[in-house]
């Protein structure tokens, strides 16, 4: 890309301490184990772009999410949000400076709020941490305005969560993204604990905002058709490492990687074109004790030695050896 | 048509509670056939969950049917003794839900359950139920199950569990087998393979199948018919084909129109303004009429009734030859 990106994520890598107690170390033998839940992640998304990370559980993308808003601190790695480190020690102030401008919305609407707090006081939570506005009235002014935005009346304010629907309540939430002048939204699954019409609700309203306060997301999701819609580049995670990356038409017209073509054909079709399937073959692996090589070998069709041997980089936009080396064609799909 | 399968009359369901009675189910009648495959769809709280305990029998108080009936082949089985009641359970109608994990017993093993309910179901020996628990842990796609079979539910992955529940449903052959949510649970790869799995269980067995899930995607992949429901009651029923590509009750089209699709790209959803009203505050007349963009003033005080439009079945007065609308939308 030419232009500088607004987010740029490098090499980011994560483990998990998975080892049984100490003792039972001592008493039972064993090593420690370490579940490598990232393994070198790298992107970048430009300003007022909606990136997508899509994967099936166990995949990464959410801790991908959390790390890269500071939730969760990176194994190894670096997040740099606009031209700042968000690891470095040195430029200290300006990292909370930046903390400011980014949010997080997730899964959950019903664990993200407090249930003791009335929507005001959710929504306003941000303006006092960063002491943005000073003046009580002015910060009753700004939630009225804040809510209204998201399609709420500044009314609302007054109610407690639980006399919101979900739908709703991910507009609470929102608003409350909003409050610190957020630039940069991380949104983990923002619309799976939502019905379809209430989805489309949520995700037009994510649009037009995105519209008008030209917002950046990294939009973490299962659900493709949701990812199809929303983001101009996707990421296709599996077991941790990045398989594809393209922009959003490319990768559904024309799907390189054989996981993301096994995943693109295994997606009930609701428009009933009728196509055959190729049938799907496996689950996920256990990460603690991942196949050697690319992770995908075990169930891709066309693995061979190198596959079991090599890791692949990601080149060109997709990291697979049949691919590099031409003996898979990337016309071939469908 | 032969005798259905399963036929749904009128069925109504009340919770009584402290406020009033709730209408979780205010009068659906539905069949399935033979080897048919229906799709119950709907979002939250429109009683999808709760037509299938009913037909099962498993509503609990203060949950209670309070009319209407629910035939299994002819035989009237709403009104069963409990005692009764159980043995059809299980024996003739099988039952899958949404979390695997739960649906199994984690201290047995995974031999011991499907043993124990083939034995209560037929008369087979212990080594006969043991050889047929094996070859129906064979049949719905678990390799080696001779090996598997004597393992913990927990040493299974949830696309494996989900596998081993179908078996135990299957365990006596049943008739009829509701699938609450089967896939939900599950990532989509895995997701492809249970679908695919029910099918062909239909299909080889002539297993009737009531599949509820919120996903419409499963639906068009697997059902035959579908039926929408929306507030305890079925909005619009048909071919699944029909109601996917052209539904008619204004909730469908909106609910058709909101599903985010891979193969076209739209810049906008389609929304529908407002959520499903909750049971105590059911606005009189058609449930969806606060929502809908067409609605006039019958839609206000009469509740449509449900209304045969070509191969559809439709509860909307826009399709009511007698309304002055209808061919405003049709």
């Amino acid at each position: 890309m030419t232009e500088r990106s607004y987010v740029e994520v490098k090499d980011l890598r994560r483990e998990f301490d998975v080892s049984k107690p100490w003792l039972n170390r001592v008493l039972e033998g064993g090593e420690k184990q370490y579940l490598k839940a990232v393994d070198g992640v790298s992107f970048s998304i430009a300003k007022g772009e909606t990136f997508a990370l899509v994967g099936e559980s166990g995949s990464g993308k959410s801790t991908v999410a959390r790390m890269v808003v500071g939730l969760l601190p990176p194994t190894n790695g670096e997040v740099v949000i606009d031209g700042v480190s968000m690891s470095s020690k040195a430029a200290l102030a300006e990292r909370q400076r930046l903390r400011r401008r980014i949010q997080m919305i997730f899964q959950d609407p019903y664990a993200s709020l407090n249930p003791r707090w009335q929507v005001d006081r959710i929504v306003a939570e941000p303006i006092r941490a960063f002491r943005l506005i000073e003046r009580e009235k002015e910060i009753d002014a700004r939630v009225g305005e804040l809510l209204t935005l998201v399609g709420l009346h500044p009314a609302d304010g007054k109610k407690y969560p639980h006399e919101f629907s979900g739908g709703q309540r991910q507009r609470v939430a929102i608003a409350r993204a909003l409050a610190s002048n957020a630039e940069f939204i991380v949104c983990d699954e923002p619309t799976s604990a939502l019905d379809v019409s209430v989805q489309a609700q949520i995700l037009n309203l994510m649009r037009d905002l995105q519209d008008r306060l030209g917002l950046t997301y990294l939009l973490i999701s299962h659900n493709l058709a949701v990812v199809r819609h929303m983001a101009s580049r996707i990421g296709v995670m599996y077991l941790g490492r990045i398989v594809e990356i393209s922009n959003g038409r490319e990768l559904f017209a024309q799907p390189k990687h054989p996981y993301t073509r096994m995943l693109l054909d295994a997606v009930p079709d609701v428009g009933m074109t009728g196509r055959q399937r190729i049938p799907v073959s496996g689950e996920i692996p256990n990460p603690i004790s991942p196949p050697s090589g690319c992770t995908f070998n075990p169930r891709c069709p066309f693995a061979n030695e190198r596959c079991r041997a090599e890791i692949p980089p990601l080149l060109g936009g997709v990291a697979c050896h049949a691919i590099h080396e031409g003996r898979l064609a990337v016309d071939a799909a469908a | 048509m032969a005798q259905p399968v399963l036929s749904v009359r009128d069925l109504r369901v009340e919770f009584v509670t402290r406020r009033g009675i709730l209408k979780a189910i205010d009068g659906i009648s539905f069949d399935i056939g033979k080897g048919e495959v229906l799709g119950v769809v709907g979002e939250s709280g429109a009683g999808k969950s709760v037509t299938g305990s009913a037909v099962i029998g498993l509503i609990d108080p203060p949950g209670r049917i309070a009319g209407g009936e629910v035939l299994l082949s002819g035989m009237r089985i709403d009104n069963l003794p409990p005692e009764e009641m159980r043995r059809v359970r299980g024996k003739r109608i099988g039952m899958i839900f949404q979390d695997p994990l739960t649906s199994l017993n984690p201290l047995y093993r995974v031999s011991e359950q499907l043993i124990e309910t083939i034995r209560t179901h037929t008369n087979l020996s212990a080594p006969g139920a043991r050889k047929r628990a094996i070859d129906l842990l064979a049949e719905v796609g678990i390799p080696a199950p001779e090996r598997r079979i004597d393992s913990y539910p927990h040493e299974f992955s949830g696309g494996m569990r989900q596998r081993v529940v179908i078996a135990l449903a299957l365990c006596a052959e049943p008739e009829l087998i509701i699938a609450d949510e089967p896939t939900t649970a599950l990532d989509v790869s895995v997701q492809a393979q249970i679908i695919s799995l029910l099918k062909r269980l239909g299909r080889e067995h002539g297993t009737a199948i009531m599949l509820v899930t919120h996903d419409m995607g499963v639906i068009a992949e697997t059902a035959d018919r579908v039926a929408v429901m929306y507030a305890g009651r079925i909005a619009e029923i048909g071919p699944v084909r029909d109601v996917v590509q052209n539904p008619l009750h204004p909730y469908a089209k909106g609910l058709m129109g909101a599903i985010p699709s891979l193969e076209s790209e739209t810049d906008r959803l389609v929304q529908i303004p407002g959520s499903m009203p909750r049971l105590s505050a059911i606005p009189p007349g058609c449930p969806f009429n606060p929502r809908c963009p067409y609605v006039f003033d019958r839609c206000r005080v009469e509740r449509p009734e449900p209304i045969q439009h070509s191969e559809h079945r439709v509860a909307c007065h826009l399709y009511d030859q007698s309304s002055a609308r209808s061919e405003a939308v049709a």
